[in-house]
């Protein structure tokens, strides 16, 4: 994400330069295959990330921490990721 | 004695702390964006440039872009620490992460007051 990140500000700065800008962005991200995939890629990085960070801070309050309940959140994150990737991919394709 | 210089802070513990609080600031702006895109399927150009032109979005999106950049520095710095043992290799690995960190902030400002 954090070399991925470089792409995503460059089409901010273009969307937000001029209205060709936002147009060729706009375009990009519905037409060409290759910049779907890297946002898709990014997307599902992010939303990963963001689950299991939220997990994590549930963890730092002291909760799921013993050994069942950690696999329980465990695999509550890994499913809750998988299916709004799967729901970033529909937006996005 | 000082035992690490190229970690954000001066302690582990305010590393740790630095590294939820930003997570906190970048969940909200994650969600707020998600769900701005979301419920706007047809954004125009008029309505995106408005929108980070309101000095609201703009505190808000230098919060992000701040608390992203100490949020990775952290990050990046406990990933280089765990698997780059060569110190060499590890500074370079982080001096890069540095460099390319101030480059999102600079990048991003301009962006924002560039418009």
């Amino acid at each position: 994400m954090f070399f991925g990140a470089f792409f995503m500000l460059y089409v901010l700065g273009m969307s937000l330069e001029s209205e060709q800008g936002f147009n060729a962005a706009a375009q990009m991200l519905t037409e060409s295959f290759f910049a779907k995939l890297i946002a898709w890629g990014l997307v599902s990085a992010l939303l990963y990330h963001f689950f299991a960070g939220i997990k994590h801070l549930v963890m730092d309050f002291g909760h799921c921490e013993e050994l069942e309940s950690g696999q329980k959140a465990a695999k509550a994150t890994l499913v809750i990721s998988a299916i709004s990737v799967l729901l970033a991919g529909v937006w996005i394709w | 004695m000082v035992t690490s210089i190229t970690s954000f802070g001066r302690s582990g513990l305010y590393d740790w702390m630095i590294q939820r609080v930003t997570a906190v600031a970048l969940a909200a702006y994650t969600i707020f964006l998600m769900g701005y895109m979301l419920f706007t399927p047809e954004l125009d150009y008029q309505q995106w440039k408005e929108l980070f032109e309101c000095t609201a979005m703009r505190i808000f999106t230098l919060l992000a872009l701040l608390s992203l950049a100490a949020h990775a520095w952290i990050g990046m710095w406990s990933i280089s620490t765990d698997y780059i043992k060569p110190t060499g290799i590890r500074f370079l690995f982080q001096s890069a992460c540095g460099l390319l960190t101030f480059i999102y902030v600079v990048w991003g400002i301009q962006i924002l007051w560039g418009v």
